[in-house]
């Protein structure tokens, strides 16, 4: 299958390695992973912050730039494809654009989400992937409440070799972030964390893993503020990590996450002993 | 009505009333993320309810065909509000009420003022009633010499102690119990000085108060939860049985309902009856359920008035989307599951209507006059989490309405804010593939890291993340980079 990534703004310039490993895995299947260059940003901190008139550009520029890119399209995080999927075409019909809005509803019926691609439309749970280490998953809000992604993410990680799985106290519970929510009701948003960070550390986890960027990177900068000992890892690298990483999977990565550096796979090896869709 | 004024609908007035506070939403939930004490009051009892809310709902097998059923209801209601509430005045009528209609706050308070007065009486007993709240009518009736006793157990813990009310359903939510027999042993008329906390005690003290109250009083003031246009059926759901008394015992009944109250058919109580008790006190069934249409002769009071207030809502109901806001029933399951609401409390919302369901509501009513106005903030007092979507029993999509109202509170702007136009910037470079790239080139916060790789200090308005987070210094290469190296142009 022909897919596009969609790097998200925030991956692309801030965490280029769960971007990375999402094409890793998806090359690793068999498939061909597109990068339509001229991609820049789903809109949605200006739709969830209020700017909806300034959306509608930038609307228009996704729609643009991926709707003939491939069969379909891939971001690794809940949130971006939420608002591909519930907002673009609320914004271009607010902006009295009904044509672009139809665009965006037949481009969104075929954007995924990393775990959903994964599951839905490929129909794979066991990514070949190896993570020797224990892993508690935050489900975050927009995979959950507006993707509803329910356990995909849980039924890839349960297949990963060496994993061990921690259950997450009060999981479904916002960490906090909320785009410039984080910024705008700094202290609110401190306090959820601080229940955040509290459950992922009674969970036992050295990881906490997530399907966004955004919410990991709130949750891991508390973490680090607190050299807690935790790192946060986004859900796309442990599926590419593999025995057969160059770095080996010992105690790597800082408490802000694994550093960015190139992962190699066996591919062949991988795709055979673990009979993965081709 | 006499005024045949056919305007544009009017917004709630700004001088009388509750439904807007007097500092942001940021400013407020400062003072209360500091109390440690309302932080384990409300963590505790939103906690409790939300444990037992969700485990009565899953009991229920059609909970989504009848979260389905209030949606529908109510937008046909909202879709033919003049019509029906027209029905209702009629059904009233008929049936021995008198309808009165109150555009705004102020009106409302001057019937219901002279209505107290031509009954001959200085004193009234209040059934619990956010409507009445929103339109300041204790304050209002005080003006006039008329004393107004809370006979819900929490709201009067909250007139006791001349605070205001935090929760729809538990008006004293931000209160344990040890601080209620404070309040109970400096204000409570002729209570036992050795009254203890315990809960039992407590009532037995509110209950003694009560009764005589309730004896006495010759007016009871309501609101209502649901009100049959068809049949003229006002209706009252409450778990104490003190607004049965209320709308019993007095001679003169008058109801202060919102006009959205309204539901088209009397066996539309059947769906809302089920969804009602289980998102708000987590029960299967409420204890007490009130219904009257008009009056009865000589059973209960012999004199009704239902006082129709608009205060805004024609207002709301001119937004297509807004509109769904005023579907609200006021169950207080968003409040209960907001993890917004959960740390800040109540009070920090300003208005009597807090939490999710009151962020996108308050605003509407009163509109927004501008940034510096405490209302315009209080849509952004969220993280858009959703929770208070999958809660609602009628499936109002707050999550989406917060959104349209942040729309509206940048729509107030005269002349365009810092974040106005840092969002235009921002915005203009992310339309065009090339100041995209040009602009993660520079990002440069690299200047600011730490010897260990991660940024623990920002300049505003980075300083808001890094005054409790670090920020990962950017990575030496984008994704974008990596591709062109790895792959190379064209792909």
């Amino acid at each position: 299958m022909r897919i596009a990534v969609i790097a998200t703004c925030l991956g692309d310039a801030m965490f280029p390695q769960a971007v990375k490993a999402t094409v890793e895995i998806l090359e690793r299947l068999g498939h061909e992973v597109v990068f339509p260059e001229d991609q820049t940003c789903c809109g949605q901190m200006h739709v969830n912050t209020g700017y909806l008139d300034m959306a509608l550009p930038l609307v228009r520029h996704h729609v643009e730039v991926f709707a003939d890119a491939a069969d379909v399209s891939v971001a690794p995080s809940g949130s971006c494809v939420g608002c591909v999927r519930h907002q673009h075409a609320m914004v271009a019909r607010r902006g009295g654009d009904e044509g672009l809005a139809r665009a965006a509803e037949e481009l969104a019926g075929r954007t995924y989400e990393l775990s959903e691609l994964l599951v839905d439309v490929l129909g794979v749970t066991d990514v070949g992937a190896y993570y020797p280490h224990r892993v508690t998953y935050h489900p975050t809000c927009h995979s959950l409440r507006m993707l509803r992604v329910g356990d995909k993410p849980l039924r890839l990680l349960r297949e990963v070799r060496g994993l061990q799985l921690t259950e997450l106290a009060d999981a479904e519970v916002c960490c906090g972030f909320g785009g410039t929510f984080a910024v705008k009701n700094a202290e609110v948003s401190t306090a959820m964390l601080a229940d955040k960070m509290a459950n992922v550390l009674t969970s036992g986890a050295e990881v906490c893993t997530a399907g966004d960027s955004s919410c990991l990177m709130h949750i891991g900068g508390g973490l680090s503020r607190l050299r807690s000992g935790v790192r946060t890892v986004h859900l796309a690298e442990i599926l590419a990590s593999s025995d057969t990483e160059r770095s080996g999977a010992g105690p790597s990565g800082t408490e802000q996450g694994t550093p960015a550096r190139d992962i190699v796979f066996d591919t062949a090896e991988v795709g055979e002993s673990k009979g993965v869709h081709p | 009505m006499t005024s045949t004024d056919l305007g544009m609908p009017t917004v709630a007035p700004d001088d009388v009333g509750f439904l807007r506070g007097t500092e942001s939403f940021p400013v407020a939930a400062h003072r209360a993320l500091a109390d440690t004490q309302l932080r384990r009051n409300l963590g505790h009892a939103t906690r409790t309810i939300r444990g037992k809310r969700a485990r009565v709902v899953a009991e229920v097998p059609d909970w989504e065909e009848l979260r389905r059923a209030g949606e529908a209801i109510k937008a046909d209601t909202m879709a033919r509000l003049p019509e029906l509430l027209e029905q209702l005045e009629e059904a009233v009528t008929a049936r021995g009420g008198v309808v009165h209609w109150a555009r705004d706050a102020g009106e409302a308070n001057a019937i219901v003022a002279s209505l107290v007065r031509e009954a001959g009486a200085d004193e009234v007993v209040k059934v619990k009633s956010i409507a009445t709240q929103e339109i300041g009518l204790n304050e209002a009736l005080a003006e006039q010499g008329i004393t107004a006793t809370e006979t819900d157990l929490a709201e009067l813990i909250v007139q006791l102690s001349d605070d205001r009310p935090s929760h729809f359903l538990v008006p004293a939510i931000h209160r344990n119990r040890s601080e209620i027999r404070d309040i109970f042993l400096r204000a409570l008329p002729g209570v036992d000085p050795d009254l203890t906390d315990e809960p039992r005690r407590l009532a037995m003290a509110a209950r003694a108060h009560l009764r005589r109250k309730f004896l006495s009083a010759r007016v009871g003031i309501s609101g209502a939860n649901f009100a049959a246009a068809d049949t003229g059926t006002i209706s009252v759901v409450e778990s104490e049985g003190n607004g049965r008394m209320c709308l019993t015992l007095p001679d003169t009944l008058i109801t202060v309902m919102g006009v959205e109250k309204v539901v088209p058919r009397w066996s539309d109580m059947e769906v809302f009856l089920q969804l009602l008790p289980r998102s708000s006190t987590a029960e299967r069934m409420n204890p007490y359920t009130s219904t009257w249409s008009g009056v009865t002769p000589g059973d209960g009071p012999q004199a009704f008035h239902l006082v129709l207030l608009d205060n805004g809502r024609s207002n709301v109901l001119a937004d297509e989307q807004g509109r769904a806001a005023l579907h609200c029933i006021r169950c207080s399951a968003c409040l209960n599951v907001c993890p917004v609401y959960e740390r800040a409390g109540g009070h920090a919302y300003g208005s009597v209507y807090p939490g999710p369901i009151g962020a996108v509501l308050s605003p509407q009513l009163t509109g927004i006059s501008g940034p510096d106005d405490p209302n315009a903030s209080l849509p952004y007092a969220s993280s858009l989490c959703g929770a208070c979507f999958d809660a609602c029993p009628v499936r109002i999509d707050i999550p989406n309405l917060l959104v349209q109202q942040r729309a509206a509170s940048i729509a107030s702007h005269r002349t365009p804010t810092a974040q106005d136009v840092a969002m235009r910037t921002v915005a203009a470079a992310m339309v065009s593939p090339a100041r995209f790239r040009a602009a993660e080139r520079v990002l440069g916060l690299g200047r600011f890291a730490g010897r260990s790789g991660r940024i623990r200090f920002l300049p505003y308005p980075g300083s808001q993340w890094t005054s409790a987070r670090d920020m990962p210094t950017p990575p030496p290469e984008t994704f974008r980079q990596w591709w062109k190296r790895t792959r190379g142009a064209g792909s």
